[in-house]
């Protein structure tokens, strides 16, 4: 992949004149490191070089259909359980539909169809229970992609004490501890920072373990985005930002909201590499974000992945998607990723339409078996009010 | 013993804990190389080196949600505010993130994490650095909120609160930085949160501040005492949780109270123990129980306005001298 900041520099003079080359590289963020800048003074010059100063940008892309799963170290059965499991998130949001309509779930409900490309392309590109991954409120797909039961998240949904959060969180905050699913996230860009300190976590322990951000694309407008990544530059920290770029920020669409769209180049300010994937093709987000994670082995810097996509539903279950352009839902399903690894399928042999057919089934069974077992579950308990909030057991709370 | 600045004992309770366990770090606005913008963190960067002790940008909404995220994942972070002022830019960081992760999650995550710094007025600084958060902060389930107005407390809470595996706020004060008093020097040195400290035994009224207004009761009891009337006077220490018993059992011995925090009014820590008090001891009382508190105005900048703002021992005395009916 790219590295914008070599490319920059490999401009010459005009990079080196004005600002400097050397980069701390430690946690320290204040100049001393393994190979210390002199002090923590200022090492930049205000001897202004004559202009203008000029820099070549490149930024490294992951367009659908270029990439086979052989090339990305995935095996023939690893293909089907990639399509296993965007199938269970499709299925299971559209029967999480259903049960907002039955008033079943009830709060906000976020479906992901459309985007299930991403988590399943991510969370195969990392190693699940010592990489992290957080994301923000659209946050089922990630969940279930990343090894959640549908039981658990249906149980979330429904509110039951058997839920993936016991019942305390709801749609917008699924958790994980255990596979370091760090959540689920509702106020939009605020989990951005925690991305930082988790990956700051793991670099303090001395791990060579990574954290994938997401967020969306309406997300980048908070101060929280630009916080966490500058951070994130200084202090070296093990994170790829990936911006779930869906077209629209509730009903606003990117272009309308960006002064410059081009959401990838965003992490060119902070020196990060930067790239572009599909993604409506899990090999194409695959690729790049082993790329991603790759290079935090190799460069030991953070960079940042913008992956478009889109989203089928509205924004939330209430939202008819009205702003939309005539027949732009339907030009963009033409793209569908799961229609499109199905095709990859057949087209190889790794599965017949009968044996894609059949595994359909069986998903849409275990969601089913999922929505009954959260039915037949309790709610959660009236004590469990005042559960978890303190870790203190008896902390006395104000009557 | 030792004699050490207010700054010293929590350094101290600082470095002692930051010996005993690798997983805590210091993260803030020039907490390193400049040695703490109030120098509480003088010389714990040469101690500890870089990776422990960091200096941030002007980033509190970034410092802090790291932080949050660092316990997320198994560090102790101690995230130092230059001043709880600045706090408001990451305030949804504190208390959208580090009070709500634990229950949202059903108690999948430890949040072992203290956000400290001064709070309050401190002179003549003006409207945006003067305010007093502890009423807003004590408000969110989820935080524990505690301010010392001694050295001594001040080491062994915060070493206690550095030991919590839920986020504390820990609310110091400039003015009182270069405070000296007599610090315990056990290494093991803590005080449990949620108890208040009797500092002065008296009959006749109780009255009940923390932090700089603790030091505003002080001297209004010993003016009382000329006066002949002895008052009791409790520092809570711990905000959230409130020892309040300690707070009733005085008030059933008195029947009287009275309440100095220099928070503004509306909805203050004063109100809150005026409430519960009223609520558990209300045939103890007799008399209404008094609040002096900074009015209900912004900070002023001008010396004889801010004068007039700050509550004062005289305003205490004379509270107290209404409670006891002795006009």
């Amino acid at each position: 992949m790219a590295d914008t900041n070599d490319q920059a520099q490999a401009d010459g003079s005009t990079q080196e004149a004005a600002t400097t080359d050397q980069q701390p590289d430690s946690l320290s963020g204040n100049g001393t490191s393994d190979e210390p800048v002199e002090g923590p003074w200022t090492q930049q010059s205000i001897d202004i070089p004559d202009g203008p100063l000029e820099e070549t940008l490149s930024f490294e892309t992951y367009p659908a259909d270029q990439v086979e799963h052989d090339e990305l170290d995935i095996d023939d059965d690893e293909v089907t359980d990639l399509l296993r499991s965007m199938l269970l998130q499709r299925r299971f949001e559209n029967r999480c539909r259903q049960m907002y309509q039955r008033q079943k779930i009830s709060g906000f409900l976020h479906l992901y169809i459309g985007q299930e490309a991403v988590s399943t392309g991510s969370v195969n590109a990392i190693r699940l229970g010592e990489d992290s991954i957080i994301t923000a409120y659209r946050d089922h797909g990630m969940g279930l992609a990343m090894g959640m039961s549908p039981e658990e998240g249906m149980a979330e949904l429904f509110g039951k004490k058997t839920g993936c959060s016991k019942g305390k969180g709801g749609s917008m905050h699924f958790f994980d501890a255990e596979q370091k699913m760090m959540g689920g996230h509702g106020i939009v860009g605020a989990h951005i920072p925690l991305a930082a300190g988790i990956g700051f976590a793991e670099k303090y322990k001395g791990t060579d373990n990574v954290c994938l951000c997401f967020f969306g694309d309406g997300a980048m407008h908070q101060g929280a985005f630009r916080e966490a990544c500058n951070l994130a530059g200084i202090y070296d920290l093990p994170v790829v930002f990936i911006c779930e770029n869906n077209q629209y920020a509730m009903g606003t669409a990117v272009d309308r909201a960006f002064a410059k769209p081009d959401l990838f180049k965003h992490g060119y300010n902070f020196d990060f590499p930067c790239s572009l994937a599909s993604g409506m093709d899990v090999f194409s987000v695959n690729k790049a974000v082993q790329d991603h994670v790759e290079n935090y082995a190799r460069q030991g810097q953070p960079s940042m992945l913008e992956v478009r996509t889109y989203r089928y539903q509205g924004h939330s279950i209430t939202d008819p998607a009205e702003y939309r352009a005539e027949g732009e839902l339907e030009e963009r399903k033409s793209e569908d990723a799961i229609v499109r690894l199905e095709r990859y399928m057949t087209d190889r042999g790794l599965a017949t339409e009968e044996e894609i057919e059949a595994m359909d089934e069986e998903v849409k069974q275990e969601v089913t078996d999922a929505i009954d077992a959260a039915d037949a579950a309790d709610f959660p308990d009236e004590e469990a009010l005042y559960d978890d909030v303190y870790a203190q057991e008896d902390f006395p709370f104000t009557a | 013993m030792a004699t050490l600045q207010f700054r010293e004992a929590l350094r101290a309770a600082m470095t002692e804990e930051m010996e005993r366990d690798e997983n805590i770090f210091l993260i803030g606005e020039e907490v390193a190389e400049y040695d703490g913008a109030y120098k509480v963190s003088k010389g714990m960067l040469d101690q500890f080196g870089s990776d422990r002790v960091i200096d941030s940008p002007i980033s509190e909404l970034g410092f802090s949600g790291l932080g949050i995220g660092a316990a997320m994942n198994g560090l102790r972070p101690i995230v130092e505010f230059m001043t709880f002022n600045f706090s408001f830019v990451a305030f949804d960081q504190v208390v959208n993130n580090a009070s709500n992760i634990r229950y949202m999650s059903g108690g999948q995550f430890d949040l072992p994490i203290v956000f400290r710094g001064p709070n309050g007025a401190a002179g003549q600084l003006a409207a945006t650095h003067s305010n007093s958060t502890e009423a807003l902060y004590s408000n969110f389930p989820g935080l524990k909120v505690v301010s010392p107005s001694i050295p001594d407390d001040g080491k062994g809470l915060l070493k206690t609160a550095i030991r919590e595996d839920d986020p504390v706020v820990f609310l110091e004060s400039e003015l009182m930085y270069g405070m000296k008093d007599e610090v315990s020097e056990e290494s093991d040195y803590t005080i449990p949160l949620g108890e208040a400290r009797v500092a002065r035994e008296g009959d006749d009224v109780t009255i009940v501040a923390h932090s700089k207004s603790y030091h505003v009761a002080m001297e209004a009891a010993d003016q009382l005492e000329e006066q002949g009337y002895e008052a009791e006077v409790i520092d809570p220490r711990t905000i959230k949780p409130l020892d309040i018993e300690t707070i009733v059992q005085s008030v059933v011995k008195t029947n009287r109270l009275v309440v100095v925090d220099e928070s503004n009014p509306f909805a203050s820590i004063a109100s809150e123990v005026t409430h519960q008090v009223q609520d558990r001891a209300f045939d103890y009382l007799d008399a209404p129980i008094l609040r002096v508190t900074a009015p209900d105005t912004p900070a002023p900048y001008a010396p004889n306005l801010l004068d007039e703002y700050m509550p004062s021992a005289e305003e205490t005395v004379d509270a107290c001298r209404r409670v006891l009916y002795a006009e």
